[in-house]
Formats: structure tokens, C-alpha cells, sequence
């Protein structure tokens, strides 16, 4: 099979964005066309005068994404060009939940034939682990740093799929790195799914969350196994499919993974803090029937 | 080379950025243990893992980070990282 | 050279600014139109919405998009793809898009936009001035000023053409005075559908995003390549200057309607007084030069119709025997208390053996009318300073000095 994203570029051993790249065009397949944000993933792939794409790829700003995407489809269609070619966007969770929702918004409003795979790993990995609105609670990051007074990000991830979904959109789905053969039929039925739809895919970061270089897919596990991150579809609204987890696993098996979390087990008060974040497992958990 | 207007790239040409060098440990395959479940192959976040002709696999290592992502995820621990000697 | 344009009555009509440039994009083929609307560049996009609307502009997209910031974006993604790509904006919106301005140049897009110019808030005001687009001159467009809506409308097709060349593919911004222009109705030639096929070629890119041959677009270039990057911006930039001349040598000659190339000039012969200006303000300018003409005062006009790529050489090539050049600007940059093409015509002369005297006015912000007996009170100004030198280099005209 032709690689559709070719080895030599820039990110990490163990990059996650990396791996959501290869597993998107695994789903979607050669007959795209790609819009990727300002991030990691844009700038690790295309070092002038290399690129990592096999596929037609386009880079304008961070916050235009789905923007840029409802041009190519609108001209792809002009021009009587379309056929089946799907484009599709991959996009960090800053570019996505922050930056570029008003864009997104936009253009999930407007119904172009696309799909959206935002590639989550909860902070601003590019420029050096800054929070974003997908940085989960008591995380701590370079502009949520734990102190004396503070046990790190103290706001829960914005629904980025809820929020999508309230636009309409056909399909809408979560997946993780930990289960790629999930994400790459997910975003196969995504691009196969007329109208705009979206893929929110967890993404465990090496760099930016703290752990060893060869964990990123047993964490991304793991945070589904204990609830704090549900794998679902939803059609037209609707969740329609629901990934069990059986009993799951209490999160200090998640958290201690991480030293983006170690304060919660060093600090005091930190039994409580964690006792939150079980509390948003549990009500994941109760809410999608885990 | 000239720059091409706009800046346009040739496809896939970070082919030519050999990351191995940035390793420090080597994956080595126990091929007995191997059961060729392929997951090697599809978690490899440099495309580094290829099938051979008998349907095992082999380490580019030009590519290789040695992230050990292939190591972890083996379910029959075919694979086991080994210290890259300079 | 005076405009040697033969209007044809029989051809004329008598539509609003907004419809004519509405008429002359659909006329151009455009491919994808993505626009948000906004005072006064609102008429626009709702005629060309009605084109689209009654099948008018076949092969052709049109994207009501939320925020120009989208507007602009998405013909990133448009042009990228082969498209002929059009949009249109003012004031608050151009400086929404500044960012894109930068990237659509930087990818070398042709995209051509028309600026219904209008002031910046605060405060805010929807009336003209061009501040807005003035504050863009950096970015790496094409910057075309119109003195009417038949040169407007005309400049629509040439903005095409002179953005696609291959020598060129940089974007181009068609600036028309807001409301002066957008929203008068004055009689005029529509741009005529079966010249246009001739004078304007359809777009072919150099290259597109196409699976079949997936190229990437928009990679980073770090120090080892950045400089050359902005080095081919410049020199398409200048060879922009030759083509802006050569469209609208071509287009008289395929339409028989010309408003000069890079600059125009009226009256520069044997002019002592050398004014410059840009949009609409030229007529009243060329009203006010027939009058002193016929008192026997020595004075003329410098269009400029190319802001950017800047004409310096035809500028110093026009003011070369003038006794003293006299730049209106529609915009300030303070700080500096001067308009930039007062600024920049200074600095074109610098280096010259010509130190011909040059003051600057700035006029007209927010939409303050400007009259004949403004232009004339600057005129013997200028006369002034021809006998006694530069007294004050630039001022804001007509302030209304009770209200500070």
C-alpha cells in the first residue's frame, strides 16, 4: 500500500500527532486533500523544501482551517472537480477549540462536504505546553502551572463534539491513539458521511504530558479504560454508539502515568483533587452508558 | 534547487531527513515470538516497521526514533529495546 | 496622457458603482466568491448573490462566510485549488483579514479583491477615507486606486489579469472610494462580456492541489530560505509594474477606454503645481484645475492608479519640471503626522538631483466632503510656498478648529 505519510519528519519519538496523521489517511484514504492548522503536526511534516504528505496539502494559518477547507470544496465543486475527493482537516486542540472554532463553526453551519479530525493532546504542545481549553482539570501546564496555591488547570475540557454536533453535523465521533483501528474506521465512515463531519481523536503527547516515549498508546488506553474518555458516535445529534469499558479503571491508574499530574500525588489535598477527576469519570461513565 | 513559486513541495520528501540518528535504544524482533498481528506495523509513528516477504517484519532503522511504541504494544513481547552502541 | 477613452453613448447606463463592479466580476468568470458583508461594500455581494441566485455566473461557488477573516481564508483554499477566486471588503473587515493578507501574498495566490475604502474605527464611521487600505500597503498586494466607477469597474478585469500573469501571481486589492463610488449612480460602460473573454485569459495556476499530483502548500521556511521568499515577493512586485501598465495599454486597445497605467496625468505639460491624489478625489481635483487654468494659474495632476507596486519612477519622470509637488492623502500615519503617498513621494525624490518642493495635505477622513474651494485655498498655498518656501510640510485640511 502507498504511504500516504512518509517517515523523516520532525516530531518526537512516540509523537502522537504523527501517528493521528497516518491513521486519518488511512481511513481517508488517497483521493483527499488536506488542511492542517499551524501546529506541531504543520510544522514537523513540512520543512521547506520537504514535505511528509503524499497526498495534496495546504497550510494558511492557525485559526483558518475549516475556513481554507470550505474554499477548497466550494472550488472543488465550481469546478466540477469533486467527484469523490474528500477534504479533510487535521487540526491541534488550539486550533480547533480555541483559535479556530469561530471558522469551524462557520463552516459546519454551512454544511460543506468535509471532514474535521481535531488531534487532541490538551495544550499548546508547539509552543511549549501552554493550556488550551481541551487541558483537562488539575493538569498542569506552563501557563497552568501547579504552585503553592494552585493544583494546575483548574477548568474542566470544553465538549468540543457536543458543540459540534449542535451544528448538525451528520457524523460525529471521539477515538483515541490507543485504539487505531477505531480511528481509522471512524474517520473512513467520516469522509465516506456526506456533509460536514468531525472526529475528535485523544492524543496522548509524550512531551507535553510526561511519560516515556513508548507509552502514547497504552495511556490513550488507559483513558478510555477508566471513563475520562468516552469513545462514541453520534448521528445527526444522536449518540448511536457507544464503546463499553466493562469495569473501569479508577483514574490515579491514568493519572500517575503522567507528571503532567505527579502534584496530585505529592500535594497535599491531592486525594481530593483526584477525587474530582474520578467524579468526571464517573459521570462519563453514567452519562454514555460506559 | 530554485524555490518554486509559492513554495510548493514534491511530494513525501522528508524521506530524505534520516531520523535515525536520533536514537537511543534499538528495537530488535524475536522472530519466534512473532505471531505477524501486524501491530507493529500500524502504531509506528515513522513509518519504520515493514513486512517481509515471509509476512515477519524488519526495523528501518534509517527512520527509527527508537520511540519503543512497537516494544510496549506487542502483545507476544517480540520485540525488546536494546541500547544503541556509537 | 489625458484618458483617450471613447465612451459610447449608445452603450451607456446609468447603474450604481456597487452594480457595476458587481457586473464587471461576473463578467470575469470568478470561480469562488467568498464575502461578508459589510457598510459600504454591501451592495456588492448582494448583486453578485443575485447573479448567482438567477444562474447568472455559471462554474461558480458563492460562500456566505462568517467573518472576512473566513472570507479571505477560504479563497486560500479556493485559489489553491485552481480557482479564480473574488472577494470584496472595507475598513473593519480589510484590517480583520490582515493576517490572510499576508498569507494569500506570501502563497502567491492571485486573488482579486475590490475596497470600498472607508475610515477605521474608533470612532466609527462608515464614510470614506483610505486609511484601511493604507494600513495594508505592506502586506503584499497589488493596490489599484479607481477615479470613477467606469475606471472601477474596468480595473476589475485588469486586477485579474495583472494578478494571474505568470510573471506576476501576486493578489490585487481594486480600491473605489466607499459611497463616493460604490453608491453613486453615474453612467458608464458595463464591462462587456465578449471583450472580456478576449482580454482576459481563464486562470491557469502553476500548480494545485490535486490528488493526482499531491503537492504540499504553505510549508515553513526557516532563515536559509525566508529571504528569498520575500525577495520573489518584491521582484514580482516589480515587474507588476510594467503589466499594470501593459493591461491597460491592452485593455484600450481592445475597449478603447483607458484611465492611465501606473499614474495618469491632466495638465502637467507645462505645470508649475503638480498635485497628486488617489480615487475619487481626482475629479474634483481636475474641476478645480480647469477653473485656475482659465485664471491662467499653472497647475496640473498626478493620478495615481498603483499605489503598490509604487510608481516612483514615472512619479519623478511626471514632477520633473514641476516647481512644486502638492500630495492629498486620504489617510495618516500618526505619529508621523504625513499620508503615506506624501511620504513616499518625498522619499521617491530623495536621492534625485530633482528638490522640487513637496507638501502634503491630508484630507478628507471619515467621509469629510472635499470641495473645489479646499482645493483651491491649497492650490495658492502651494503658490506660497513656490515664493517663500516650505513653511508647514504637512497638515490635516479643514479642521474645524472650534471643535479642539
Amino acid at each position: 500500500m502507498k504511504q500516504l505519510f512518509v517517515s523523516g519528519h520532525r516530531g518526537c519519538a512516540g509523537c502522537c500527532d504523527a501517528m493521528a496523521a497516518k491513521f486519518t489517511l488511512m481511513g481517508a484514504g488517497e483521493d483527499c486533500i488536506v488542511v492542517s492548522p499551524t501546529g506541531c503536526l504543520e510544522v514537523m511534516t513540512t520543512p521547506f523544501p520537504e514535505t511528509s504528505w503524499n497526498v495534496p496539502w495546504i497550510h494558511s494559518l492557525f485559526e483558518n482551517a475549516a475556513a481554507v477547507a470550505s474554499g477548497i470544496e466550494a472550488a472543488l465543486i465550481a469546478m466540477g472537480k469533486k467527484g469523490n475527493t474528500r477534504v479533510v482537516a487535521i487540526g491541534g486542540d488550539g486550533a480547533t477549540m480555541d483559535i479556530g472554532l469561530q471558522a469551524i463553526s462557520g463552516a459546519f453551519e454551512r454544511g460543506h462536504d468535509f471532514t474535521y479530525v481535531c488531534v487532541d493532546n490538551e495544550a499548546y504542545m508547539n509552543t511549549g505546553v501552554q493550556r488550551s481549553s481541551g487541558t483537562p482539570f488539575d493538569a498542569s501546564t506552563t501557563t497552568s502551572p501547579v504552585g503553592k496555591v494552585s493544583f494546575g488547570n483548574q477548568r474542566p475540557k470544553k465538549n468540543m463534539p457536543a458543540i459540534i454536533a449542535a451544528h448538525g453535523s451528520p457524523y460525529v465521533a471521539t477515538t483515541s491513539l490507543g485504539y487505531a483501528k477505531d480511528m481509522i474506521s471512524k474517520v473512513k465512515k467520516a469522509t465516506e458521511t456526506p456533509g460536514p463531519t468531525y472526529i475528535h481523536c485523544h492524543a496522548p503527547c509524550t512531551t507535553g504530558w510526561g511519560f516515556d516515549t513508548s507509552k502514547t498508546v497504552e495511556i490513550a488506553q488507559m483513558a478510555v479504560k477508566t471513563g475520562l474518555w468516552p469513545l462514541f458516535e453520534m448521528e445527526n445529534g444522536e449518540v448511536t454508539k457507544v464503546r463499553k469499558i466493562g469495569k473501569a479503571a479508577p483514574v490515579e491508574d491514568y493519572l500517575k502515568m503522567q507528571s503532567r499530574f505527579k502534584h496530585l500525588f505529592s500535594k497535599e489535598g491531592g486525594a481530593e483533587e483526584i477525587a474530582k477527576i474520578q467524579a468526571i469519570a464517573d459521570k462519563n461513565i453514567e452519562y454514555y452508558g460506559l | 534547487m530554485k524555490i518554486p513559486i509559492g513554495g510548493v513541495c514534491e511530494p513525501g520528501t522528508t524521506i530524505a531527513n534520516k531520523t535515525g540518528g536520533w536514537r537511543t535504544y534499538r528495537p530488535v524482533y524475536d522472530y519466534e515470538k512473532c505471531i505477524k498481528c501486524k501491530l507493529c506495523e500500524l502504531l509506528c509513528p515513522d513509518m519504520s516497521v515493514f513486512p517481509k516477504e515471509d509476512g515477519y517484519f524488519q526495523f528501518n532503522y534509517d527512520y527509527c526514533k527508537g520511540c519503543g511504541i512497537c516494544a510496549n504494544e506487542c502483545p507476544k513481547s517480540a520485540i525488546t529495546m536494546v541500547l544503541e552502541e556509537k | 496622457m489625458t484618458p483617450k477613452g471613447d465612451l459610447k453613448m449608445d452603450k451607456m447606463v446609468v447603474v450604481e458603482g456597487s452594480y457595476a463592479v458587481a457586473h464587471a466580476v461576473k463578467v470575469c468568470r470568478p470561480n469562488v466568491i467568498s464575502a461578508y458583508p459589510i457598510t459600504p461594500q454591501t451592495h456588492i455581494v448582494e448583486d453578485l448573490a443575485k447573479f448567482i441566485a438567477d444562474g447568472e455566473i455559471q462554474n461558480c461557488e458563492c460562500i456566505n462566510v462568517e467573518s472576512e477573516f473566513s472570507a479571505l481564508s477560504a479563497l486560500v483554499g479556493s485559489s489553491a485549488v485552481g480557482a479564480r477566486s473574488y472577494s470584496a471588503t472595507t475598513s473593519q473587515g480589510l484590517e480583520l483579514m490582515h493576517e490572510v493578507l499576508f498569507n494569500v501574498a506570501g502563497m502567491r495566490l492571485p486573488i482579486v479583491m475590490t475596497v470600498a475604502n472607508r475610515a477605521v474605527s474608533a470612532p466609527i464611521n462608515i464614510w470614506n477615507d483610505h486609511q484601511d487600505a493604507i494600513s495594508q500597503r505592506d502586506t503584499g498586494w497589488i493596490q489599484l486606486y479607481g477615479e470613477n466607477i467606469q475606471e472601477v469597474s474596468d480595473m476589475t478585469a485588469q486586477a485579474f489579469k495583472i494578478a494571474e500573469d505568470k510573471d506576476i501571481l501576486m493578489p490585487a486589492m481594486v480600491c473605489m472610494d466607499g459611497f463616493i463610488l460604490s453608491h453613486v449612480y453615474e453612467p458608464l460602460v458595463m464591462l462587456e462580456q465578449d471583450l472580456t473573454d478576449e482580454f482576459l485569459p481563464s486562470y491557469e495556476p502553476l500548480n494545485i492541489l490535486d490528488p493526482k499530483k499531491p503537492l504540499s502548500f504553505g510549508a515553513f521556511a526557516d532563515p536559509n530560505y525566508y529571504t528569498e521568499f520575500r525577495y520573489m515577493q518584491q521582484k514580482a512586485m516589480t515587474n507588476a509594474l510594467k503589466k499594470i501598465e501593459d493591461a491597460a495599454d491592452e485593455f484600450y486597445d481592445l475597449f478603447g477606454r483607458y484611465y492611465g497605467g501606473l499614474i495618469d496625468e491632466y495638465q502637467t505639460e507645462d505645470a508649475d503645481i503638480i498635485l497628486m491624489a488617489m480615487g475619487s478625489i481626482i475629479g474634483t481635483i481636475k474641476d478645480t484645475i480647469d477653473k485656475l487654468r482659465q485664471k491662467g494659474v499653472k497647475v496640473g495632476l498626478l493620478k495615481v492608479r498603483a499605489f503598490r507596486p509604487f510608481p516612483a519612477e514615472a512619479i519623478r519622470k511626471a514632477v520633473k519640471d514641476a516647481k512644486i509637488v502638492v500630495v492629498l492623502d486620504k489617510n495618516i500615519s500618526l505619529g508621523l503626522n504625513e499620508g503615506a503617498l506624501f511620504t513616499e513621494t518625498k522619499s521617491c525624490l530623495y536621492n534625485t538631483s530633482n528638490h522640487v518642493p513637496v507638501v502634503g495635505y491630508m484630507i478628507g477622513h471619515g467621509g469629510r466632503d472635499i470641495r473645489m474651494s479646499t482645493i483651491e485655498n491649497i492650490i495658492s498655498e502651494a503658490q506660497e510656498v513656490m515664493k517663500s518656501g516650505i513653511k508647514v510640510e504637512s497638515q490635516f485640511t479643514d479642521l474645524r478648529e472650534e471643535l479642539l
